[in-house]
């Protein structure tokens, strides 16, 4: 094998016009975003600031720049399976070919749901945890850093398959033995293999990192149950990701044996067993999908309470009704495959438990109702993703237990009606919950207000757009319609198949409006700076800091003896205080260790795809000599002196006299 | 019985709502299906139940809780009603163990392994899904076909199902449940026409680049003698499928159109499931364990 292993220049996919043109376009972007950098002399500011950082809060904006970034890339996938499918009626082919539609629809799943939901998720988590627990950072901020380079990695990785070789034709799940050498024999699989296994172990670190972090680093007099739910829901999800990101690394891994070392874990010859690969990734994948949405439930209660200027409802109620979603969430997983051939028994016990995951939920619902129950609810961008949320996902809801009923399952199974369910709780669910919380956050993250005429447009784009493109696939499920088809002939699908793209563009308006939404903010910014740090006169902690909050967080630990801390506070007439005797504050460096380990696995993952093994050793070797560097440096954190503090503070609480005077 | 009458009402309605929706699983032609049909209705109706109340709540109170309506009470430190709170658990508890129970015991009723109750003789269908067609091998007629099954309505039928590729789904979605075809085992299936017709069947599990095209015909014919000349027509195209002919049939193909075998050599269906059991042929692997003992009683 040569020196560049599988990797030659036949590897570039000269021949799909579409593929070329897109990086013809990305290259041109990268040219014109790397010249304004240059011109406006930005690069020091992004290595020092920002690529560096192990601030928790600017590693929560770049981990929902990704996400925003990826999210671009998955919905260009999703408009172009749409408008495949809408072009491959009556036996037309359409403009895909097999050999491009299905790794379309495997980056599109792979992408949406690990590069675009789970970076904006932790991105959020990052962003505001910390400050409603009252910490100064996370317990790890070094690590918090390489957890935010790993998942960056393999975001890479996955966007490279577009330009050199290509990417998984096998759906997102990767099922064996179709993920086999036998049936895959190109380096799609293994872009996904790494890219999956990468981010996973970044993933997994987080969880880590953040169940430290609440354990240990609560503000002083915060009991567990008096922690902001936002706080709470994030920790379940921290408990699931620990719990179940390692069956997905071990999985990934037995599938890496069977494809490079000639393993049979999950072949069809050689003693192998497709349906353990199927257990095991479901075992992963379904306590993920609760990993996506729990921390949604909790901006929801969060904008809720806020917005109607009242207590949450049934708090405890709520934190409960999370674990138990949370434990039930484990043993749920053979629901995605009662027509493997379990007997009545399995499939009948797994069926229930599913429902059962209902009540918590159902639980919630009604609390955030009551919630609303006797409040004043301002209808800002928030809310409505709050509302359309509620209203969406309860259908979203009724079809997932109707899913759960082994005999509907039978006939629904993999059929569009299941992709209309999943995208039902998934993205009216959890990425509704996302945006919410990037309205809810964006002050607080930036110090200036989003435009919310062009907020609400945008609401409602995706509102309307959703209903008008994923009800019509219940009706093709119905309709016997299958799942991951690249055309069909069947006349009474026809209707519904290009009601579905019409839909999906009038999502795509609602994403441009989110960009324009971003672009005329930025602009008007002057006029909507948040002088207070307190736009929505909030609950919890957060809201207690400047916006954007001081490097270190809190000039002083707050003292906590309620759930709503800061309207505790604020009402003790305690918030706002100035103080005469701040301390030195104990923060740590930045460092580079997270990037360059990042860029070595980078380049080892790269490596392990196209088979170069030396440049695989050298990768590892790298990220291993730059954490040794890291593990044995000692020049890792300072002091900020009370005089500094004091500056920055009083500062602050000048603005808020004058914002609120 | 109470069930039975909401949801032939329910039935109705849904009939009207859905009169576009032929050739689906909501128009189904065989017991399996017609009773899937019906535990989708019910189910849905059930749920409705809190499912209404919720989005009709959310929107009102949403409305009638709008910030600038000074005369509506506020109560900004209510967070908690023991009352409230047992209702929104009990209500949820209630239905899913009325749920539950149903589940249970359509899940045992519609279990797909379960052979049929119907007084008539079953007939055997050994399903393989290849790249990308359907064999249909019929071993007490020594017959075969590609991309075509045919069989008569009002006779069950006992599918056995296996892969020798990716897995597939075996679906005929007028026809009701579908069951995996995973290589080096075999599923089951059972199946019944309540009348006769020609079903679209499908795979509804995607396995690769030839996928969307591989689907057959499922006929069921109106009487048995329909059946027997569909058996006399394949039974003239003279061509043998044994382990030779297979592996060229086996090769990765698309839109593949029907094919017929006269004659089918003595245990194909399990020499193709077996294929890749070589180190140790005596291992009996089905995914279904419970049921491999009946498995053998019933076929061979």
């Amino acid at each position: 094998m040569s020196i560049l292993g599988k990797l030659t220049l036949e590897s570039i996919p000269y021949h799909e016009p579409i593929i070329m043109v897109t990086l013809a376009v990305v290259a041109v972007l990268a040219v014109a975003i790397a010249a304004l950098i240059t011109k406006y002399r930005k690069w020091g500011v992004l290595w020092n600031d920002w690529f560096t950082s192990v601030d928790h809060k600017r590693l929560g904006i770049m981990y929902i720049v990704l996400a925003l970034v990826m999210l671009v890339r998955g919905f260009s996938d999703a408009i172009m399976m749409r408008t495949q499918q809408a072009l491959a009626t009556n036996g037309a082919a359409g403009y895909l070919p097999p050999e491009h539609y299905d790794q379309i629809f495997t980056a599109h799943g792979v992408i949406m749901i690990i590069f675009m939901a789970m970076p904006f998720m932790i991105g959020l988590m990052n962003l505001v945890l910390p400050l409603q627990i009252g910490a100064r950072d996370v317990a790890f901020p070094f690590l918090n850093n390489l957890s935010f380079w790993l998942t960056t990695s393999g975001a890479v990785l996955i966007n490279i398959s577009l330009g050199l070789g290509e990417f998984a034709k096998t759906g997102w799940v990767a099922y064996p033995p179709l993920s086999e050498l036998a049936f895959s024999p190109g380096v799609g699989v293994d872009y996904y293999i790494w890219a999956l296994q990468i981010s996973g172990i970044g993933t997994t670190l987080t969880g880590v990192n953040f169940i430290a972090t609440v354990l240990k680093m609560r503000a002083p007099g915060m009991k567990l149950m008096q922690m902001p739910i936002f706080t709470w829901t994030c920790t379940w999800a921290n408990i699931l990701i620990v719990a179940s990101f390692p069956i997905l690394t071990a999985l990934l891994g037995m599938l890496t044996l069977d494809r490079y070392m000639d393993f049979h874990f999950f072949t069809n010859a050689g003693g192998g067993n497709a349906m353990m690969y199927i257990n095991l990734f479901w075992a992963w994948g379904h306590p993920e999908v609760y990993i996506l949405i729990l921390p949604a439930f909790g901006i929801f209660s969060e904008v809720i309470s806020t917005f109607t200027s009242k207590r949450l409802f049934g708090y405890t109620s709520m934190v409960w009704a999370s674990g138990a979603i949370s434990i039930l969430g484990f043993i749920v997983w053979l629901h995605h495959f009662f027509t493997m051939g379990s007997s009545a028994n399995v499939n009948a016990f797994f069926g229930v438990m599913t429902m059962v995951i209902a009540v918590p939920t159902g639980v919630k619902l009604f609390n955030w109702l009551f919630t609303i129950y006797r409040g004043r609810l301002k209808v800002t961008v928030p809310v409505l993703w709050t509302l359309g949320f509620m209203v969406t996902f309860t259908i979203g809801g009724m079809t997932g237990v109707l899913l759960a009923v082994p005999g509907a399952d039978y006939v629904l199974h993999n059929s569009l009606f299941l992709i209309a369910h999943f995208h039902n709780t998934i993205l009216g669910g959890a990425v509704f919950g996302y945006l919410a919380g990037f309205s809810y956050w964006f002050p607080k993250a930036m110090g200036f207000h989003l435009n919310e005429r062009l907020g609400k447009a945008a609401f409602w784009c995706w509102q309307i757009g959703f209903y008008v493109a994923f009800m019509p696939l219940y009706v093709l499920g119905f309709l016997g319609m299958t799942r991951r088809l690249s055309h069909t002939d069947n006349p009474a699908w026809n209707f519904w198949i290009y009601f579905a793209a019409v839909g999906a563009f009038i999502i795509f308006v609602g994403i441009i409006l989110q960009f324009v939404q971003l672009y005329v903010s930025f602009r008007d910014r002057e006029q909507n700076l948040d002088t207070t740090g307190d736009p929505w006169n909030g609950h919890t902690l957060e809201w207690s800091t400047s916006s954007p909050p001081q490097f270190y967080n809190f000039a002083k630990l707050p003292h906590v003896s309620d759930i709503d801390a800061f309207t505790d506070q604020k009402e003790k007439g305690q918030a706002y205080q100035r103080s005469a005797d701040y301390e030195p504050i104990h923060m740590p460096k930045n460092t580079a260790s997270g990037i360059l380990i990042a860029i070595c696995i980078t380049a080892a993952g790269f490596a392990a795809v196209w088979h170069i093994l030396w440049l695989a050793i050298a990768g590892m070797l790298g990220a291993f000599v730059a954490f040794l560097f890291r593990a044995y440096g000692n020049d890792h954190d300072y002091y900020v002196q009370p005089s500094e503090v004091a500056t920055i503070e009083n500062a602050h609480l000048d603005k808020v006299v004058r914002g609120t005077a | 019985m109470l069930i039975r009458n909401i949801s032939k009402a329910a039935m109705v309605i849904f009939t009207i709502l859905l009169s576009g929706c032929e050739g689906g699983v909501l128009d189904p032609k065989g017991q399996i299906g017609i009773d899937e049909k019906h535990l989708i209705v019910v189910a849905t109706l059930l749920m409705l139940i809190v499912v209404l109340p919720v989005i009709f709540m959310t929107l009102f109170f949403a409305w009638k809780y709008r910030d600038g309506r000074e005369h509506e009470i506020y109560a900004p430190k209510w967070a908690h009603s023991k009352m409230i709170e047992i209702v929104v658990w009990l209500v949820p508890i209630v239905i899913v163990i009325i749920l539950g129970v149903i589940t249970w015991g359509s899940t045992h009723d519609l279990d797909p392994y379960k052979p049929l109750d119907h007084q008539a003789t079953p007939i055997t269908v050994e399903v393989v899904s290849l790249n990308w067609k359907w064999l249909f091998i019929y071993p007490d007629l020594g017959i075969a076909s590609v991309n075509e099954l045919a069989f008569p309505a009002n006779v069950p039928v006992n599918f056995k199902i296996t892969s020798d590729t990716a897995m597939n789904s075996f679906f005929i979605p007028q026809l009701g449940s579908q069951i995996y075809s995973m290589a080096g085992m075999a599923t089951q299936l059972h199946l019944i026409a309540n009348e006769a017709g020609v079903f679209e069947g499908i795979s509804a599990n995607y396995s690769g680049a030839g996928f969307s095209g591989m689907k057959f015909n499922a006929i069921a014919t109106a009487t048995p003698e329909g059946f027997d000349a569909w058996v006399a027509k394949v039974k003239q195209h003279k061509q043998l499928l044994n382990p030779d002919s297979y592996q060229i049939l086996a090769k990765p193909s698309e839109n593949n159109a029907v094919q017929y075998y006269s004659s089918v050599s003595e245990g194909m269906f399990n020499h193709i499931v077996m294929q890749y059991m070589h180190m140790d042929s005596a291992m009996e692997m089905s995914p279904h364990s419970s049921h491999s003992s009946s498995e053998h009683g019933e076929t061979e």
